[in-house]
């Protein structure tokens, strides 16, 4: 059995040890704010924050975060106010939108480790997350404002 | 084959020809629909609508009709039905917002229902072809317009006064002789019981008074749901019971599975069965490929199946297809004459005797859509009933293919439109949820069907293949006055009937036959092109290459004559004019040429305002270099300068991107701007790296890693946008599609004047490094 605490609370699971998290969170959770892009660690749309570290939860087995904390975007804030969510609308940043759970949470675990960065920090440290629509310009303001305080 | 200017008109269209030419909405008329005006097209006659649009050719046209948009609780909320799909244009907000702002609704009162697929009731819903706003701007009015009328009209009963004497305001009927208001809510039992009124009677707001249309304050419906996870797309539907499938599909297409082994797949935990899916012979059309699945409790059991299944193929027909191969094919073909689509003056002649010739032969390898949600849908067929949890584009096909499929009336199929996480064109064929409709069927419980990145890669409706090669022939003067383009490429025919090897109508008006330059002698021509995968629609179709092409030439004859870029095009475009190609049949992106002609003073307008805008022919450093190029798609024109900056190893960066666009009359310029600055990163994608490619019938890339799409870090660190004001009545056009052809060509003349390099092969890939 293995245990995991997800948003905050205690979650098991007796089943494959080596499923990914994604699945467990999306199919078995019913945690389906995080997304599925690629299974391969390459689009950064399944990101959620393990412990205070940006995790692409498609090549991380359940396994892997057992007796660890799991923030997904429905844990993030309890009324999706953090300050990367409200500049998220602010700027107006989604289109499909499909991506910005991960591209949120990447921002997230961004400020957490750096909480003024530069545009360069900025666009380095999102250029895991694959946006097809092309919001990266309000992306990277988004995560500007969110660090200069929305 | 020019009817085929739609999905929809192409899905089973041997047996429909006649249909779509009698017009469906004849057909509707003698079925007698009721519960709302069916139209054939916006009503043309009014003033205030001095355009005409080709909403009404659409399979089932247009509905106008309050009782079926809209809905107003006594507790005055108003909901509005969505009929469109949202894949990320706005669309979901955008048409909802122009009935709220013609029926005086408050928008933070209002509440956005998406529609179920069914064209009887809502009309078209094919959302592509960029066509929601132009084909709806009206009827929306139209509706908002009934709306507000049955509301005063029931104040005005109710307080014994002429309907003239009150006024719909912000939410409320107000009587001001009086002082008396009645909100909407307090009316909307009365205002149900009103009679709609006639289209020809009612009275529009005047523009000068709009709170929402045209001032892009209004954030999208989902925005609040999108960030915080809550946003539902067509992966996230759950259904008690449900089972996750994923198929292995055969690696070629058109080819089949000869046998399996089961055994190691079902060794996997949790994975409960695995069985054949049903394939259609190739060309397929929208149908499933066929091959065997894998059931399991979840996605990640079942990839894992997938992954154990041991699959012995049959290639069918396309296992030779060789992407290095073709391309000579197609070269060979375009050096030497064919089908002629459109002829001016003598441009073989004069070509013989031209001072010089300039020469470009453009290369355009196939794209895929690659949206971030792959295809995905749920389906729950139970007896001779079935419902659909999809993210397609179109909502009302779809239900007709299920139908189709399953063998059950069309009536019993209810499909559910989802959030689409991109569409891109992918998904407006419905073959993801046919398969999940088959399996349900079989399983006798829900079944969602998750493609894989890989499946979405090897399974594509690709963008097609092609080469363009264009002549120009120079006087003494350098002026152009012969022009000869030939465009190679396997049709989307191809997909849905065998044989297929010429352009349709409306891929040849995608660019080739509508080029807008003023040339005394022009010829364009279309060798043949066989297909050997499934050729699909692909944002801005043909006028990706199209553009490419031409907007390249303008460069090399600019460098030839050694003129500035924009001067060039200018000259090249010519007077303003109303432009006539001596084409038959022209091909308008399904509108009526008198609302939609090309014209040249907007497209040169388009120019001018981005030259001006993105300052054109100012100074930049070193290794830079700017670019500019201009195309009509989708009745809009639009203009993009790129600056470029090339670094001595070779390396890439975008400083700047200017564009500038004439979409007419619009309603959400913030959506606007936020769809051309993503037409920025899609046009840039697709030039460094957009490459699909075959070997032994296969497709080569399997992932992010193999069809690479630009990321933030090597994004345009600025992108501009300018909209042209539109002059009272012009016409709304395209804005989905538009922003992505001039993208290419303009950063090509950008590295060229950076570099002296001429790319005229894509992907840029490795061409620019020492």
């Amino acid at each position: 059995m293995i245990k995991v605490k997800i948003n905050g609370q205690e979650q098991s699971w007796d089943g494959d040890p080596d499923l990914p998290l994604l699945w467990f969170l999306r199919d078995e959770a019913g945690l389906t704010g995080t997304k599925f892009g690629c299974g391969q660690a390459l689009c950064g749309a399944c990101t959620v924050i393990v412990d205070k570290e940006a995790v692409r939860s498609c090549i991380t087995s359940i396994n892997d975060v057992a007796g660890r904390e799991i923030t997904t975007i429905e844990g993030l804030h309890p009324d999706g106010d953090h300050p990367v969510q409200k500049a998220w609308r602010q700027v107006n940043v989604p289109q499909c939108g499909f991506c910005q759970a991960g591209q949120i949470m990447q921002a997230a675990a961004l400020l957490m480790d750096n909480p003024k960065p530069s545009h360069d920090q900025i666009r380095e440290a999102m250029s895991g997350n694959i946006c097809r629509c092309g919001c990266y310009q309000r992306i990277e303001n988004a995560v500007h404002l969110a660090s200069t305080g929305v | 084959m020019n009817f085929i200017d739609n999905p929809r008109k192409l899905r089973g269209f041997e047996k429909h020809v006649k249909v779509e030419r009698v017009s469906r909405r004849s057909i509707l008329k003698g079925l007698g629909v009721t519960g709302g005006f069916v139209l054939a097209a916006p009503v043309m006659s009014r003033p205030a609508f001095a355009y005409e649009t080709g909403a009404g050719k659409m399979p089932h046209g247009v509905v106008v009709d309050p009782r079926v948009f809209v809905a107003v609780a006594p507790d005055g909320t108003v909901t509005i039905v969505a009929h469109r799909s949202e894949m990320g244009t706005g669309v979901r907000t955008s048409l909802p917002l122009i009935v709220a702002e013609e029926m005086e609704a408050d928008w933070s009162k209002v509440k956005v229902q998406q529609a179920h697929g069914d064209e009887v009731k809502y009309g078209n819903q094919d959302t592509d072809g960029s066509r929601s706003t132009r084909h709806y701007l009206i009827p929306m009015r139209q509706i908002g317009a009934s709306a507000r009328t049955m509301l005063e009209q029931a104040a005005a009963k109710r307080w014994n006064v002429p309907a003239t004497a009150v006024k719909a305001v912000n939410h409320e009927v107000v009587h001001s002789a009086s002082g008396r208001k009645l909100g909407f809510g307090e009316l909307a039992a009365d205002a149900a019981k009103e009679s709609v009124p006639s289209i020809e009677g009612l009275k529009l707001k005047d523009p000068k008074d709009f709170r929402y249309l045209g001032k892009g304050q209004v954030s999208i419906v989902d925005l609040h749901d999108i960030t915080t996870g809550k946003a539902r797309y067509g992966a996230d539907v759950r259904l008690p019971g449900m089972k996750y499938a994923v198929i292995a599909r055969p690696p070629v297409t058109g080819g089949k599975v000869t046998s399996f082994d089961p055994e190691a797949a079902l060794k996997v935990p949790g994975v409960e069965k695995v069985m054949k899916v049903q394939g259609w012979p190739w060309p397929s059309k929208f149908q499933p490929l066929g091959g065997v699945a894998v059931i399991a409790r979840n996605t990640g059991a079942a990839i894992k199946g997938r992954d154990a299944l041991k699959l012995v193929w049959d290639d069918g027909a396309n296992g030779k297809y060789d992407s290095v191969a073709y391309r000579k094919e197609l070269e060979e073909a375009s050096r030497k004459p064919g089908l002629v689509v459109r002829q001016e003056g003598d441009a073989d002649a004069v070509l013989k005797t031209a001072a010089k010739v300039v020469v470009g032969e453009y290369y355009l390898p196939h794209l895929a859509h690659v949206s971030m949600e792959p295809p995905v849908a749920v389906a729950d067929v139970k007896g001779d009933k079935a419902e659909i949890w999809a993210p397609v584009q179109s909502p009302g096909g779809t239900r007709e293919d299920v139908a189709k499929t399953l063998g059950i009336p069309e009536g019993n199929v209810t499909v559910n439109v989802t959030l689409l996480g991109g569409g891109f064109g992918r998904k407006s064929k419905c073959d993801f949820a046919l398969e999940a409709a088959l399996l349900s069927k079989e399983l006798g419980v829900p079944v969602k069907v998750q493609w894989t990145r890989e499946d979405d890669i090897h399974h594509d409706f690709l963008h097609t293949v092609s080469v363009e090669r264009i002549e120009a022939g120079l006087d003494k003067d350098g002026k152009v006055v012969a022009w000869r383009h030939r465009s190679v490429a396997p049709t989307i025919a191809s997909t849905f009937a065998a044989g297929a090897n010429h352009a349709a109508a409306f891929e040849l008006g995608m660019g080739l036959v509508d080029m807008p330059f003023e040339i005394a002698n022009i010829s364009c021509e279309n060798p043949e092109a066989a297909a050997f995968t499934r050729i699909g629609w692909f944002r801005s179709v043909s006028n990706i290459p199209r553009a490419f092409a031409v907007q390249s030439m303008v460069g090399e004859i600019a460098n030839a004559t050694g003129r500035d870029q924009k001067e060039t095009l200018l000259a090249l475009i010519g007077s303003p004019r109303i432009v006539k190609p001596n084409v038959k049949d022209l091909w308008n992106y399904g509108e009526p040429y008198d609302s939609y002609p090309i014209d040249t003073a907007r497209l040169r307008k388009v120019v001018e305002l981005v030259a001006d805008k993105g300052e054109w022919g100012r100074t930049v450093p070193k290794g830079h270099g700017l670019g500019i190029a201009v195309h009509r798609s989708f009745v809009s024109y639009i203009a993009t300068i790129v600056e470029v900056a090339v670094d001595e190893k070779g390396k890439l960066t975008v400083p700047r991107v200017d564009t500038a666009i004439d979409c007419g009359t619009y309603v959400n310029p913030e959506r606007i701007a936020s769809q051309i600055e993503g037409a920025a990163i899609m046009g840039l994608s697709l030039a460094k790296y957009g490459e699909i490619s075959f070997k032994d019938g296969k497709v080569e890339q399997k992932n992010f890693d193999g069809f690479q799409v630009v990321r933030i870090d090597e994004a345009p660190l600025v992108t501009n946008v300018h909209i042209v004001p539109p002059a009272s009545d012009t016409p709304p056009s395209g804005v989905g599609e538009p922003g992505v052809p001039p993208f290419a060509p303009a950063l090509m003349n950008a590295i060229f004047a950076a570099t002296g390099k001429r790319i005229r092969a894509l992907p840029i890939g490795k061409q620019l490094e020492a």
